[in-house]
């Protein structure tokens, strides 16, 4: 069984909500990276969603942005990063761990390589942030082959034909996108209706995790109450990040507090 | 499914977050229809012929050849209302834009050209237009932002990365996935994702037929090659549409800005590899780690690290050649060409004007005919060629 689900499996039975963080790999280093992501994971993450930086990450605001710039501005090689990765499946033998990339430095590695690279670090999960479900063909087919769930990002306005390709090709879990747009915080208040979130059941049986824009208990409460199985909060943590940069004890701090009072939100049982 | 074949070869397609997809098929649908539709391409070409100024002239230089035997013929886009080739393509667009009934227009510019462009067509089609401009070249193009400004347009200063078009083309397409319910994004180039590259050479396609008609009632033959600068290369694709199935040789000319063996440059094509940027698979400047690299060029119009899908590919099977020029060089030609003819080019342009000079020096004895895109007029750029004369005066004085 995935290791996806089994952490569904016993979230359900535990009647709680996943949560799942993003940060971004070597933001702002490899070394704090690792240690922001240790904190993450032992304050609450049920999985774990890592950036590779990319230089122009177009579905990304400014908050994510500016983390894979730092990133990169450190030199970090993209093999370092499954080092990372690597080094925390080894300490976490059965955290569901995914990355969100973008196609170019998929392409620019290999293929191939690339989905290979994944299944040695122990990886789970693939997004590929820019490309959507009517080209990835040549990489679900090899990335079914090392075992590697293919993420699919699910618009809030999907009609039937596309939930029905998401439903044939998804695997893992589905995100849900809050709302149009790139990542990040917004003042708008972001829900889901029951509606449409039926509807997505009705074409398949993954799980579903609600991203974008999620920086509250409030929001996680009303995703999962909307029929959701948990959320992926970014933007939030990333900010706690970038308005820490120079107080690492702070940083590590805000972020463990952060952390455990969302995973506390996905704890209320639902009636 | 696509209605058109979104792939050039390997080249093209359409590589961006799932979200624009709904919006790229849209706009496929409505292109298809506009195609077919007599109305449309009537309107279309009244607007060309009435308010844009269709067709350009094809000019002889005579000045310019003087004591060889080739001919340079110059297709004058920079006689179009705007300044150059951009209005031909924007007034498509925008037509598209209003028979989708989207209000607004996001655009991305970096000379200012297409920016100046997308003010005029909204300005014409009522439509409100918020330009994207990366903050160096809003400092190097500032004539065409006070224009874009005049026409009622809004434009963004872009902080982000390198303050240059890639960024600004990044912030436009970050706009469009949120607001694609009522903007229509309005690419300048014919590059991005399936549709675009299509779109843009359709709109610019008149270019190459004006010319072929023209060079025949002149020459009475075709010419011996048609040379065009490539930035994204919507121009260019304009001009050798209606000769790629003829035996005409096509050359394209990417910006060597200040050298290819500084790095800074803008030539994909000949020094990039396949990647996937920009909603397109094409050639990329990237790093060996894959990232995306910063170009140069002296012509904020050709300063772009990718170039169309279509380019890519007629490079790929040797249909066209792809060559680079140097800023120097350009900056010559720019002058050459001011002072000779009295036409003041734009940069972007004095590169395939450049790279015709080098192969009528090359060899002045050769008959040879040519035709150079002159994409677009120069006033845009009279201050940065200023500044840069000024220093190399100074230096001399100095030696």
């Amino acid at each position: 069984m995935s290791r996806y689900k089994k952490m569904f499996q016993k979230l359900s039975f535990l009647k709680e909500g996943c949560f799942v963080p993003f940060v971004v790999i070597g933001d702002p280093s490899l070394e704090m990276s690792l240690k922001i992501i240790e904190t993450l994971i032992e304050n609450g993450a049920d999985a774990l969603e890592l950036g590779i930086p990319f230089s122009d990450p177009l579905a990304d605001g400014p908050i994510i942005q500016k983390a894979s710039l730092r990133a990169l501005y450190k030199k970090n090689t993209f093999l370092q990063c499954f080092e990372l990765i690597e080094n925390i499946r080894n300490k976490y033998l059965h955290l569901p761990i995914g990355i969100l990339l973008y196609a170019n430095l998929v392409y620019n590695y290999g293929i191939k390589n690339f989905y290979y690279q994944c299944f040695r670090s122990g990886l789970d999960s693939v997004l590929i942030a820019d490309i959507p479900i009517e080209e990835y063909e040549p990489f679900y087919k090899i990335a079914n082959q090392y075992n590697i769930n293919s993420i699919f990002i699910c618009p809030p306005d999907a009609d039937d034909s596309l939930l029905s390709k998401i439903s044939l090709y998804a695997k893992g879990y589905i995100y849900l996108l809050s709302r149009p747009g790139v990542t990040g915080i917004e003042k708008k208040t972001i829900s889901l209706s029951n509606i449409f979130i039926e509807k997505i059941k009705k074409y398949n049986s993954l799980p579903l995790l609600q991203g974008f824009g999620i920086e509250n208990p409030t929001q996680i409460q009303k995703s999962i109450l909307s029929g959701t199985n948990g959320v992926i909060c970014g933007s939030a943590i990333i900010d706690i990040i970038e308005k820490n940069l120079n107080k690492e004890k702070k940083m590590i701090n805000e972020i463990k507090n952060f952390t455990s009072k969302l995973k506390k939100a996905t704890k209320f049982v639902q009636s | 499914m696509t209605l058109l074949n979104p792939y050039f070869g390997k080249f093209g397609g359409m590589y961006v977050p799932q979200i624009l997809m709904p919006a790229l098929y849209q706009l496929e649908k409505n292109f298809v229809d506009a195609k077919k539709d007599s109305n449309f391409q009537k309107s279309f070409f009244n607007y060309l012929k009435n308010y844009a100024g269709r067709p350009t002239p094809l000019t002889l230089c005579n000045n310019l050849t003087n004591g060889t035997k080739t001919r340079i013929y110059l297709k004058r886009e920079d006689l179009l209302h705007g300044g150059a080739h951009k209005t031909n393509q924007v007034l498509g667009q925008a037509m598209l834009a209003v028979k989708m009934k989207k209000k607004e227009i996001i655009a991305e510019t970096g000379a200012g050209q297409h920016g100046v462009a997308a003010a005029i067509a909204s300005a014409l089609f009522n439509l409100k237009c918020k330009i994207y401009m990366g903050y160096k070249d809003i400092k190097r193009q500032s004539p065409n932002v006070f224009r874009m400004k005049l026409m009622g347009a809004e434009v963004v200063s872009v902080e982000s990365g390198s303050g240059t078009l890639k960024d600004a083309c990044n912030e436009a397409l970050r706009d469009w996935s949120r607001n694609y319910q009522k903007s229509h994004y309005m690419i300048g180039t014919a590059a991005g994702p399936h549709p675009y590259p299509t779109i843009v050479k359709e709109f610019q396609k008149m270019i190459g037929e004006e010319a072929k008609k023209q060079i025949l009632e002149q020459e009475n033959r075709l010419p011996d090659a048609i040379i065009a600068c490539v930035g994204g290369g919507s121009n260019a694709i304009g001009i050798f549409s209606d000769f790629i199935d003829e035996d005409v040789n096509l050359i394209g000319v990417e910006p060597a800005g200040q050298g290819i063996e500084t790095g800074k440059h803008g030539a994909p094509l000949n020094h990039g590899r396949t990647g996937i940027y920009f909603g397109m698979k094409s050639h990329l400047m990237q790093s060996q780690e894959g990232q995306i690299e910063k170009s140069w060029s002296i012509s904020a119009g050709l300063d772009f690290p990718s170039v169309g899908p279509e380019h890519s590919w007629l490079n790929s099977i040797h249909r066209a050649k792809y060559v680079s020029i140097t800023d120097i060089e350009a900056l010559e030609a720019f002058q050459i060409l001011s002072k000779k003819e009295g036409i003041i080019p734009a940069l972007e342009s004095s590169h395939a004007l450049a790279y015709a000079l080098k192969l009528m020096y090359l060899d002045p004895k050769k008959e040879q005919v040519f035709i150079v895109n002159l994409s677009g007029r120069g006033d845009k750029d009279i201050f940065t060629v200023r500044e840069i004369l000024k220093k190399t005066e100074k230096k001399h004085e100095s030696l």
